[in-house]
């Protein structure tokens, strides 16, 4: 089945999606998605790793021995990520602040890893190019989806500009602290789960068991 | 009897391929809620008993009334003592005046009048966004309405504080009854308490409302510590210099969350419970084990830095929701571990926890619903490992 390469960028934006679907790379879509200029530029540096990661692990697929594929894949994935870390510091360093050992755990982040064993050991560079791109930006869209939440009913903000006044501040929106914890990405991510599970009816899992039917009603 | 003839007269229009077909759970909330279900279990095997799920609910809910009626005398209570040195305002002070009750702290109707006011708004801000919830759900999956929820609703609304504002309680239970219960499939499949889910959640979203010394009372200007805020800052020896003593934690004249502050209420509570054996008995024992076994431990070792290692565990019964949360949360039977063995594991668990999380975690001055939402968690690995244990042991007898 061969896919072409507008499937393989738009497929993993919801069809596909390595959060709502894979459930991979869900820690970092805990902890960096309080405010929305965190998530776009986490977004923006994974997109950018698994993308050229993907492409070099796929020019020396046929290169790498088997037996010690991983450690390749590690070098270089994460002498990507040491280049997104010093690029980010260099251009954003208050953002770079916040997101501190985040950038660093995209080495281990599984969507990268996955794409590179799944995808790129088999494909050519191109393909694999447009696969972790598009894995990337579906990793992306929902963070930017959760961020968005969080931030607006979080903080009252939008990149930092006041939407909801709040009330500390002299407004009306009293702002919900919980959204600002870590573990509302959660049930966000969950509730988002469900809503993409009601539209694309397919990604629902087959049930383990049947609850036996034995009213009469 | 003209009622029954009207449900058998309109019944067709609900049933499958009436008019009205997506509208039978609503049919059948009305139905059930006046007369005996008429559908039953056909399939073998099960027990017949008088004691079905609505028997059930509507006992819980018979058994949360003394906590009700001290709940409302208390709230009228502290409102009417502030109002003596703080002037009466807003609509409820209006009503009370104008129906010539006054605001006379040591007359318990008047206070009981009072409190309604606060409490009513509340309860109902709960049933009407809560049931909505529920009946979507039920139209939308095909399920009955289930009376579980006038149980969540009126332990909801008890948990409160009596100045929660409207929108809160309004998201609390609303966040309770979907994400505490309906995403796991309803009534009997929630493996967490929904109304200390809702709870939970004001808790972490706007712990300005939900916890503090302002909110206990709802008059502005006033306020006024629980008596766990005061243990945790002075000792619980200072308690009697704040006007609090033993006999009036027991009681439930202190500040509070509406329905929980009085532990002679929950006990009353807990009596018609367990005679009806509603309630497990191994429950309650597990959970005031561990709470008496840690709290002693911790009087033993003894901290010069914190005041709250010195607490019997005597006070730690009374203050807060210690009592409430034994009596209606713990011992809640879908959440609760589900083997005798389990019960008292869980119950102990929880009830260290509480001690744990008051007396030794600087952020939470209250326990009781952390511990028993930890013990939720908890339940289906306790009954695991009992269920697990069993197994090996009856397999060693038949070697």
């Amino acid at each position: 089945m061969a896919q072409t390469k507008r499937d393989l960028l738009i497929d993993p934006l919801v069809d596909n999606n390595p959060i709502t679907l894979q459930v991979l790379g869900i820690c970092s879509a805990l902890a960096v998605t309080s405010s929305l200029e965190v998530s776009m530029v986490m977004a923006l540096a994974v997109t950018a790793v698994t993308g050229f990661s993907s492409m070099f692990i796929s020019v020396l697929r046929n290169q790498i021995p088997g037996s010690i594929r991983i450690i390749v894949q590690m070098v270089i994935i994460a002498s990507l990520v040491i280049i997104v870390d010093q690029v980010l510091k260099a251009y954003a360093y208050e953002v770079s602040k916040t997101l501190s050992v985040f950038v660093g755990l995209i080495i281990t982040n599984c969507i990268v890893m996955g794409r590179a064993e799944a995808f790129a050991m088999k494909n050519p560079p191109i393909d694999s190019f447009v696969d972790g791109v598009g894995n990337g930006l579906g990793y992306g869209a929902l963070l930017l989806t959760v961020g968005f939440i969080r931030e607006l009913f979080g903080a009252g903000t939008l990149f930092g500009f006041t939407i909801l006044p709040t009330v500390n501040n002299g407004g009306w929106y009293v702002p919900n602290g919980m959204l600002l914890l870590p573990p509302s990405a959660f049930f966000i991510i969950g509730l988002l789960i469900w809503a993409v599970r009601s539209w694309k009816t397919g990604q629902v899992e087959e049930r383990e068991f049947k609850i036996q039917v034995v009213e009469g009603h | 009897m003209g009622l029954r003839n009207f449900f058998d007269r309109i019944e067709p229009n609900f049933v499958k391929g009436g008019k009205y077909e997506k509208l039978f759970p609503i049919y059948e909330m009305v139905e059930s809620f006046i007369y005996t279900p008429k559908t039953v279990t056909t399939a073998a095997p099960h027990a017949r008993s008088y004691v079905d799920m609505k028997r059930i609910m509507t006992y819980v809910v018979i058994a949360t009334i003394p906590c009700i009626i001290m709940g409302l005398y208390n709230v009228g209570l502290q409102v009417n003592s502030a109002y003596e040195t703080i002037d009466p305002t807003g609509w409820r002070a209006w009503i009370i005046s104008s129906l010539g009750i006054g605001f006379n702290a040591g007359n318990p109707l008047a206070n009981f009048a009072h409190g309604l006011l606060y409490f009513l708004p509340i309860y109902i801000t709960t049933l009407v966004v809560g049931g909505i919830w529920e009946v979507l759900f039920a139209t939308v999956r095909g399920h009955e309405v289930n009376e579980g929820f006038l149980v969540t609703s009126m332990l909801f609304a008890l948990i409160m504080p009596p100045a929660a504002p409207l929108w809160q309680v309004a998201l609390g239970i609303s966040f309770g009854v979907v994400i505490g219960k309906e995403v796991f499939g309803g009534t009997g499949k929630n493996f967490l308490n929904p109304a200390l889910t809702g709870r939970a959640f004001l808790y972490f979203a706007y712990p300005a409302n939900m916890s503090g010394d302002t909110i206990w009372t709802p008059v502005d200007g006033f306020s006024g510590a629980t008596a766990l805020s005061i243990g945790a800052s002075q000792g619980y020896q200072e308690l009697a210099a704040n006007g609090m003593n033993w006999m009036n934690s027991f009681v439930g004249t202190v500040q509070g969350s509406i329905g929980e502050v009085s532990a002679l209420a929950c006990l009353i509570g807990l009596a018609f419970l367990l005679i009806t054996k509603i309630a497990n008995w191994r429950l309650v024992v597990g959970c005031m084990g561990g709470m008496i076994g840690f709290s002693l431990l911790l009087n033993l070792i003894g901290s010069d830095t914190n005041p709250m290692f010195a607490m019997p565990w005597y006070w730690h019964f009374v203050v807060g929701g210690f009592a409430f949360g034994l009596v209606f949360m713990v011992t809640e039977p879908v959440s609760a571990s589900h083997t005798n063995v389990g019960r008292y594991i869980y119950g102990a668990l929880i009830g260290f926890m509480v001690v744990m999380i008051r007396v030794l975690n600087p952020a939470f001055p209250e326990g009781m619903m952390l511990a028993i939402l930890f013990g939720n968690v908890f339940a289906p690995l306790i009954d695991y490992f009992v269920v697990q244990a069993n197994i090996k042991r009856r397999a060693r007898r038949h070697v």
